[in-house]
């Protein structure tokens, strides 16, 4: 076994470990916690898998923005005083069923279809080629991200400000 | 050596716990961490394949596209959340059914 496998997985671990961190926990904030190992082990598989442009990107967005605009909503909505209760499950035997079904389907998917493999090259930078395709081939679906990301924007003032009377 | 059926096993078992967090959670928040566990899956997924499957950028373009909507879903999830705690003072979905009929 090489060195680079074993950090494969390693991180693996970490990821799986933290989301089940995130499944299970009974404190919100903990949970929110964890979900930072998850996305810090994802980047890691993204760097495995020689994406290290889109790595950088799930750092950034996940960790520096999703994340810490989830510990806001945690803590904005979250009282002190219940916070062993916080994070109440329901249903759990029928979400077992559900989720051990499908999670059967999928992993005999995985298992037993002969996926066409290629040999991968060696890991290059990616940065300049992806914008290169985000300007040529994707300029269309750029754009409308960045549409969807002001009407997203628009959307969360106009839900979350106050109501103002106008008399 | 490190293939393909690992990245796809380790995508799926994120992919399920993220179904048993919506599945089970009453937190809102908690609900949009699973979306959130979810579409990382999804994520490894299209890099696993962009990597052994086609050699090309395609499925890391996608991959930042996932991650844009994500941020996107984030920001408008956690305002209503928000705006259900201003009007219910919590956010524990069952008890938000003002529209059941």
């Amino acid at each position: 076994m090489q060195l680079s496998d074993l950090v494969f997985f390693a991180i693996a671990g970490l990821t799986v470990l933290s989301a089940a961190g995130v499944a299970f926990s009974r404190n919100i904030v903990y949970a929110a916690f964890s979900l930072m190992g998850t996305f810090m082990g994802a980047a890691g598989l993204y760097v495995f898998l020689a994406a290290d442009f889109v790595a950088v990107v799930q750092v950034l967005i996940y960790v520096g923005g999703i994340l810490v605009l989830m510990v806001f909503a945690v803590m904005l909505t979250h009282r002190i005083e219940d916070v062993q209760i916080s994070n109440r499950t329901v249903g759990l035997a029928p979400a077992l069923l559900v989720v051990a079904g499908i999670a059967g389907i999928m992993g005999y998917a995985v298992l037993t279809t002969a996926w066409p493999v290629i040999e991968p090259g060696a890991a290059v930078a990616t940065t300049a080629d992806i914008g290169n395709l985000f300007l040529q081939e994707y300029l269309l679906p750029f754009e409308f991200a960045s549409v969807v990301l002001l009407a997203a924007l628009i959307g969360a003032v106009a839900v979350s400000r106050k109501e103002l009377r106008s008399e | 050596m490190i293939g393909l059926t690992h990245y796809l096993i380790v995508s799926l078992v994120v992919f399920a716990l993220g179904l048993f967090c919506v599945l089970t959670r009453r937190n809102a928040i908690g609900i949009l961490m699973g979306v959130e566990l979810i579409l990382n899956s999804a994520n490894i997924n299209y890099l696993a394949f962009a990597r052994f499957g086609s050699g090309n950028y395609d499925g890391q373009i996608f991959a930042i596209f996932v991650i844009m909507l994500a941020a996107a879903e984030a920001v408008v999830g956690l305002a209503i959340v928000l705006g259900i705690y201003q009007t219910f003072r919590t956010i524990d979905v069952s008890a938000t059914e003002t529209l059941r009929g």
